[in-house]
């Protein structure tokens, strides 16, 4: 198989070809590496390439393939972490400078999994600085571009693993969500992205920003993909007390096509002003895709969609600011060069090491929790939060699925979002309450914009219930054909040519 | 000082459970240990690592409850006590602020006046810091963790206590409670039992409390005592010159016996606490509470009920006995071996207590092994060694373990029991002394205890008293 065959494979696809031998994990890797150089000059989709590893890991794994001791989907496949994932002795930064050379002494348990399952691991990939942001530009280690169109932003803050997928970069990616961090930046690179029920994929070796909202999930070309990898990656985790043991561990037998009778709901409150026409009009079309297949869909007032946001900022940054205490150049990470006694060199560190995002939600979170306002806000977005899972519970009482955007827009252009925190923030509306009730949620690609950029559609079903938006995700996708980006097609077709 | 004032005092006592294993992770607890080799990523704050609950923290916790007969929250959750230092590799302190494991229960303790109920406010589980180690010569500091993540629970009392004998008999009741459950040693000197002291004075009959400060750094019962009563006197003399007494965290100073203000509450930090969301709340069920009530082992009162009994101990030796959980393990340990619990006591409240208070040590450090003792007490009764020669060797088991029978072996110790060589011996004795044996024939019978005195001596004390006294007799005829 040449270079560009195999990199417009699906990660399911190729494991299924090195399974066969029509092509060997080490080939899919040099792909990869061939495909990352050409494209990351312009990209910028990672942070640490571990070129040496990962040829070494391929090799080790193809004799293990052809030994039979290796048989998962996933065996050989080429895949890449987001840098707030440890992993043992390879650079985790969280895209920070205050971390900028942390080698961690141990794997995350999602790692150990992937690992276990065979995948290589080709290495880590950039977003905004410890999660905080919706467009991968607060990495202190530059911007991603998006692969649909370089002059605008890929999301975030999962932003380079959506791009290194979208870019095929790698065959999949593993993301963070804590407010739509994966389903976001998946709608903005035309990539397929799943934060599933909070507590199903071990939080282990994830850098913490919201403890209480933050859970790891796949990026990938497909549902398919997505739900092979969510079959590897969930595991109950003795080592993550929130950690829960499922009842069912088994995703891709949803994977039929089938949906006759699947009751879908579309929240009116998610279709109203702030939406731009052409998401409307790509969510629409989706719903009549899972009509046309038997579906039963409706539109339904879901309430509180106004409070999410506020909710969301005060728990998730009061949680940051407590976990992100840890960072004082004491143990690891930076440390000024110089400070006089040991608050100058708390102070010092940590205001040169932490970008002005993360600062601005340390010292929100700090506030809120702050003697004389823990009532006012924090223990006020806790009660806002209940109250956010009870509509969502009323809503599930009557659908199996809740349909709408994933986000307000498609990517916008670099440069236009951070100038104006708040309106950024709001761009969060339609992922952030699916954190704050731990439910499942699924961004697949749904067509593209006059621009060319693409829209993802989002699918939310209740608690352990990823099996219902796997089931609606497919359905959705079968009605088109995924595409590259042109900017990677090309890339690939350049070098095939020399 | 004109005035009459009392005294108002309430303890915060931190102890350091005895689990195999810390709070949140299975690194050793153990002591000792060279810096950073009991740790991994949880308890040296790596980032990505998470805590997970040790059950027999809870265990533990659960059982000083209810023997302080504690409310138990079954419903009990962990929050986050946030502040820099570097002895802290998270930068905050998992322990319980909303919703402590217990409140609301009591101790009762003896004072000159009788009973008295001392209210426990709240007892919560905690995590211990590492330790600083400050290199004098490097000009840096060094920090080790392997006390991070062990295990402590913190017993606040209300302010119930009036005086320093209170607060004694206070934590020795604690002490006892615990020790007895085997949830920690409650060693002062070593830490593992850490008391505060939040003392503040009014004068007699006032109904409203006075500003009250908080002592640290008190290692020893001794010490507590000192500093209450210098801390007493430090407030009065500030009321008596019309100044106020400052609410301050002070630190105490056995060594100049005076303290000095660490901290005064403006300064006092705010921890920002908030409910931990890495441990979900932990959940104790009726059977839980149940099933630890039924494990409670056997506390004082019981074993006192026992030693009088079985092994018929007066009231006033079982009470000695039980008084330290140490000295009732190696008393039981000791009968069992040789089956004579009357001298294995006395041994141990005789002896024992006197060569304790000689060499200023703390019951725990009563360590040789039960079974030496029990080889002492059979020597004795089998008339292998005499009393006198018993003590000399209860001391070297004492101080230094040692096998008793091989000692009197070795130094030639064993009772002269040879007639012949106790008759000579007596002979020379009378010879070398003619005015004690006319003293002795003139009616004199004191003379009597002077000739077995000077038997003895000449025997280095090995013969046995009886057969000198007899012989004596006899060639006094």
């Amino acid at each position: 198989m040449t270079a560009s065959e195999i990199l417009s494979l699906t990660a399911v696809q190729l494991g299924k070809k090195i399974k066969e031998g029509e092509v060997t994990s080490p080939e899919a890797v040099k792909a990869v590496l061939g495909q990352i150089k050409a494209m990351e000059p312009e990209l910028n989709s990672y942070v640490t390439i571990d070129e040496e590893g990962a040829l070494k890991q391929a090799e080790e794994i193809q004799k293990r393939i052809e030994s039979g001791e290796l048989t998962g989907p996933l065996a050989g496949v080429p895949a890449a972490v987001k840098d707030n994932i440890c992993m043992e002795g390879l650079k985790t930064t969280c895209s920070s400078k205050i971390l900028s050379d942390f080698v961690p002494t141990y794997n995350a348990k999602a790692v150990e999994n992937l690992k276990q399952a065979g995948a290589v691991i080709i290495g880590k990939t950039n977003m905004d600085e410890f999660a905080m942001g919706s467009t991968t530009e607060t990495s202190a280690f530059g911007v991603t571009r998006n692969p649909w169109n370089p002059e605008h932003v890929p999301g975030g803050s999962s932003g380079g693993s959506c791009a290194a997928v979208a870019a095929a970069e790698c065959f999949f990616a593993l993301g963070s969500d804590t407010g739509g961090s994966i389903r976001q930046p998946a709608s903005f690179c035309g990539v397929t992205g799943l934060k599933p029920t909070y507590g199903t994929i071990s939080r282990y070796g994830l850098i913490a920003y919201g403890s209480s909202l933050d859970q790891i999930g796949p990026v990938a070309k497909d549902v398919t993909d997505c739900a092979a990898i969510l079959e590897v990656l969930a595991s109950h985790d003795g080592m993550d007390s929130t950690s829960v043991q499922r009842e069912d561990y088994e995703f891709t037998r949803y994977l039929t096509g089938e949906v006759k009778g699947l009751k879908v709901g579309i929240p009116a409150d998610y279709m109203g002003e702030g939406l731009e026409p052409e998401v409307k009009e790509a969510v629409l079309k989706a719903a009549k895709v899972l009509e046309e297949k038997g579906a039963v869909v409706e539109t339904f007032d879901l309430g509180m969609v106004e409070y999410a946001i506020p909710a969301y900022y005060v728990i998730a940054s009061a949680e940051a600011s407590s976990n992100l205490s840890r960072f004082d150049g004491v143990k690891y990470g930076y440390r000024a060069k110089e400070y006089t006694g040991l608050h100058g060199m708390y102070k010092k560190s940590r205001s040169e090491g932490f970008g002005p995002e993360v600062k601005r939600r340390i010292m929100l979170g700090s506030f809120v929790l702050s003697s004389g306002y823990y009532d006012a806000y924090y223990l006020k977005a806790l009660k806002t939060k209940a109250l956010i899972k009870k509509a969502f519970d009323e809503a599930f009482s009557k659908y199996d699925v809740i349909l709408g955007p994933a986000a307000p827009t498609t990517a916008p252009r670099l440069g236009e979002s951070l100038s104006d925190p708040l309106k950024m923030y709001l761009g969060d509306i339609y992922t952030i309450s699916v954190n704050l009730a731990g439910l499942p949620g699924l961004s697949v690609p749904f067509g593209t914009d006059e621009k060319g950029l693409p829209i993802g559609v989002q699918l939310i079903a209740d608690c352990f219930q990823e099996k219902n938006i796997l089931r609606a995700g497919f359905a959705v996708e079968q009605s088109r054909t995924y595409k590259m980006p042109s900017l990677a097609a090309k890339a690939m077709r350049e070098k095939e040519e020399k | 000082m004109s005035k009459q004032y009392e005294t108002v005092i309430g303890l915060e006592v931190h102890v350091e459970l005895a689990t195999k294993t810390k709070i949140f992770c299975s690194c050793s607890t153990e002591f000792g240990g060279a810096p950073n080799t009991h740790t991994c990523p949880v308890c040296t704050g790596m980032p990505g690592s998470l805590p997970v609950l040790n059950k027999q923290v809870v265990e533990y916790a659960l059982a000083v409850g209810l023997a302080a007969n504690c409310q138990i929250n079954q419903n009990c959750k962990f929050d986050r006590k946030n502040y820099f230092y570097p002895d802290n590799p998270q930068n905050y302190q998992i322990s319980q602020l909303y919703l402590p494991i217990c409140h609301d229960g009591y101790v009762e303790i003896d004072t000159a006046a009788g009973k008295k109920k001392i209210g426990i406010h709240e007892i919560h589980m905690e995590e211990d810091a590492g330790k600083l180690i400050h290199d004098e010569w490097e000009d840096c500091s060094l920090v080790d963790f392997n006390r991070s993540g062990v295990p402590l629970i913190e017993i606040v009392s209300e302010p119930d206590m009036r005086s320093a004998d209170e607060v004694i008999a206070y934590l020795e009741k604690l002490r006892l409670i615990i020790q007895y459950l085997g949830a920690s040693d409650c060693k002062l000197q070593e830490g593992s039992m850490r008391a505060d002291v939040n003392l503040s004075v009014r004068e007699a009959g006032a109904s409203q409390f006075g500003t009250r400060t908080e002592m640290k750094n008190l290692n020893s019962f001794k010490a507590i005592a000192r500093a209450i009563e210098g801390e007493r006197k430090r407030q009065i003399e500030l009321i008596e010159d019309g100044k106020a007494v400052v609410q301050e965290t002070r630190r105490w100073d056995d060594n100049k016996e005076s303290s000095h203000a660490m901290r005064s509450k403006e300064d006092a930090k705010d921890y920002r606490y908030f409910p931990d969301p890495d441990l979900p709340p932990i959940s104790i069920s009726d059977e839980w509470i149940q099933s630890i009530k039924e494990k409670q082992p056997e506390l004082r009162t019981e074993k006192m009920a026992r030693y009088q009994e079985e092994y018929s101990l007066s009231e006033y030796d079982a009470d000695i006995i039980t008084g330290s959980k140490h000295m009732a393990d190696i008393f039981e340990q000791v009968t069992a071996i040789c089956q004579k619990p009357k001298e294995a006591a006395n041994w141990l409240m005789v002896e024992g207590m006197r060569l304790l208070k000689e060499h200023e040590m703390e019951m725990e450090n009563m360590t040789f092994s039960a079974e030496n003792l029990a080889k002492l007490i059979v020597l004795v009764d089998n008339g292998t060694i005499n009393r006198t020669v018993a003590k000399e060797v209860f001391e070297q088991i004492f101080l230094n373990d040692i096998d008793p029978e091989r000692y009197v072996e070795e130094k030639g110790l064993k009772v002269v029991s040879d007639e012949g060589a106790l008759k000579s011996a007596i002979e020379a004795i009378l010879a070398a002394n003619p005015q004690s044996v006319e003293d002795y024939r003139n009616g004199k019978e004191k003379a009597m205890g002077f000739l077995v005195g000077q038997t003895m001596r000449s025997m280095k004390g090995k013969a046995d008293p009886g057969a000198v006294n007899r012989i004596l007799k006899e060639l006094l005829g």
